[in-house]
């Protein structure tokens, strides 16, 4: 399986090599990491290339790391029913980058497009229709990225004397309890109740 | 006016103006199978443009998973499809199982599949009654959901809940089937082809439930490639793709079953390919039920970091009780990567796909439903079909909004 994909890999690479910055394969997936600007090509070429062929869109979706520079990895999965294989493609993208849409190409990207913008926050230059898709009408903020909080920042509840469901601040009774299970002895970043008194935190 | 002149016939006078009619489907209506606002624009019956607005059942699941530790999210996957929960949650631990390499027990795979056919007809019960209703048939809903009714005690023998199992666990499955829960769903086996002729008699070919389906919302091999389709939306149209035949996982390439395929692409061949589905299901459960019983008892959870330690060595090793006590409040780790993790659930392709950063909680978890896509060709299907066929096309999509909004 996957020395199939490294040949596809190699292949992809060998075709377009403008176009694909990187490719590894990992748990026997093939991942390509390709620059903003050449997404629409690629996506083009690996749907009518005949040995990938990757016809249908599964799924288009991003990942915010907010220390990144180029905060956000907008990831694209494609499967080939007539080769029997899949593909992600990896593209980064700023904040404020226009990603090219690729509608034209696969229709099924139009609502995918539209949650990740909603989501994240991302524009889609070419989409026909770019509106929020999962949140409520008139909904602020995009909730998928790391700086959002889980607990938003509106609430509603239908309010008795005007007669209809109003927005509200968020008002919790009790603050939101984020646990942190992480062992102690490994990965927690916080001080222990009486490490302040220890010799080394003494200096 | 009655004397046959013009002057205020059908056709339009100058006064006149036609304008498309607009109309609003839902989002609290019986055929909407859940809250789908449609807003139609018609021109006469003849529907010219739908906008699908989604997002009210939207609960922020993927938010949510990312402050949660992987055990503790497996229990949101079950709320995404709640017609076939199961399902899901297989994706789920296929995705973790794949990340930390884990290869879970024989018997724990068997049951898995199992379970996972038995999600696979309740669907298609629901489906297939549903979408009878949906074309103005009440009986055989009824006669669907006792048929439910009984799959979900199945559920609920196996794991406690009927709806909510949480039984399919990263690493296995909860707990090991009572042996007389394998003799009563192998009865139910033997007995259910019977109960689905009932159906068939009832639908197949009743004249008013052939009329409102057959060629209406045809889809073609271009559209399923355009639109992203999987599943039955697939196999409606003549491709026999299933990922259970063409990307096994679990055990389903030891089990002996055929894809149907339907010819037309219409509601209607969907309808049969769902029916058969079922029967091959009640096959695939017949030969797990006989391999359970030849493979006798056995593991179900792999005795690792992923599962909690045996209950008898809980009282006797100190380890284990601290591992299980890790494992319920920091949970396991999971190595740092990415994955995607797909099954074959009822409805089509739902996946997984997975960022893991190292820790116990995953980084980003984007749950691919299938739904999803298929809603968002309801303007693509239904531009000029009658009004009434949109819910004749809704309803042979399959859409659950569990899964759409998550």
């Amino acid at each position: 399986m996957s020395e199939l994909l490294n040949e596809l890999g190699g292949h992809i690479e060998a075709k377009r090599p403008d176009c694909v910055a990187s490719w590894e394969v990992a748990y026997g997936e093939l991942t390509v990491n390709v620059a903003l600007s050449n997404i629409v090509g690629l996506v083009e070429f690996l749907r009518t290339d005949p040995s990938c062929r990757f016809t249908s869109l599964v799924d288009i979706t991003a990942v915010d790391h907010p220390e990144r520079p180029k905060r956000f990895d907008v990831v694209y999965h494609f499967l080939s029913m007539y080769q029997n294989h899949r593909i992600r493609l990896r593209v980064a993208a700023r904040e404020d980058d226009m990603i090219p849409s690729i509608t034209g190409i696969h229709p099924s990207a139009n609502w995918f497009e539209r949650e990740v913008f909603d989501m994240f926050g991302l524009l889609f230059t070419g989409h026909p229709d770019l509106r929020r898709i999962l949140t409520d009408y008139g909904f602020r903020g995009y909730p998928l990225r790391k700086d959002f909080p889980t607990t938003g920042y509106t609430e509603v509840r239908y309010d008795e004397e005007q007669k209809r469901v109003i927005y509200e601040p968020v008002s919790l009774v009790q603050e939101y309890r984020q646990f942190d299970f992480m062992s102690p002895w490994e990965g927690a970043d916080y001080i222990l109740p009486g490490d302040e008194k220890s010799e080394e935190a003494k200096g | 006016m009655m004397d046959g002149s013009k002057t205020f016939g059908d056709a339009e006078t100058e006064e006149q103006q036609i304008r498309n009619f607009n109309l609003n489907f839902g989002p609290q209506h019986p055929a909407a199978h859940g809250v789908l606002r449609l807003v139609l624009e018609l021109d006469g019956e003849i529907v010219e443009r739908v906008d699908p607005h989604i997002g009210l059942l939207h609960r922020g699941t993927e938010k949510l998973m990312e402050s949660r530790t992987y055990l503790q999210n497996l229990p949101y996957l079950d709320r995404l499809d709640y017609v076939a929960p199961m399902n899901q949650e297989h994706a789920w631990c296929l995705a973790i199982e794949k990340l930390t390499g884990t290869v879970i027990p024989r018997r724990a795979s068997l049951i898995r599949v199992l379970f996972s056919e038995i999600g696979r007809i309740l669907n298609h019960l629901l489906n297939c009654t549903t979408q009878a209703m949906d074309v103005g048939a009440l009986t055989p809903p009824l006669w669907g959901f006792e048929e439910r009714e009984d799959l979900m005690i199945f559920y609920e023998r196996a794991c406690g809940a009927r709806l909510h199992a949480a039984y399919f666990r990263p690493g296995g499955v909860h707990q090991d089937l009572p042996p007389d829960l394998i003799d009563d769903i192998e009865q139910w086996a033997d007995e259910f082809p019977s109960k689905l002729d009932d159906i068939d008699n009832l639908l197949t070919e009743n004249r008013i439930f052939k009329q409102r389906n057959a060629d209406i919302g045809i889809v073609t091999e271009q559209d399923i490639q355009d639109w992203g389709f999987s599943g039955v939306m697939v196999r409606g149209s003549g491709l026999a793709w299933d990922l259970r035949r063409a990307q096994p996982y679990e055990c389903y390439d030891e089990f002996d079953f055929q894809i149907p395929v339907g010819k037309n692409g219409d509601c209607y061949d969907r309808y049969l390919v769902r029916m058969e589905e079922m029967r091959q299901s009640t096959s695939i459960i017949k030969q797990c039920i006989a391999k359970l019983r030849e493979e006798g008892p056995g593991d179900v959870m792999v005795r690792g970091k992923l599962a909690p330690p045996k209950r008898t060595d809980m009282k006797t090793s100190m380890e284990a009780l601290i591992h299980h006590f890790k494992l319920y409040t920091e949970g396991f780790r999971v190595p740092e990567g990415e994955v995607y993790a797909a099954v074959e659930a009822p409805k089509g392709e739902f996946g997984v796909y997975m960022v893991s950063d190292g820790t116990n909680k995953p980084y980003r978890a984007k749950l691919r439903a299938p739904g999803y896509l298929h809603l968002q060709s309801m303007d693509y299907m239904c531009k000029n079909h009658q009004l009434a066929d949109v819910a004749a096309i809704l309803g042979s999509l399959d859409i659950v909004f569990g899964e759409v909004d998550r």
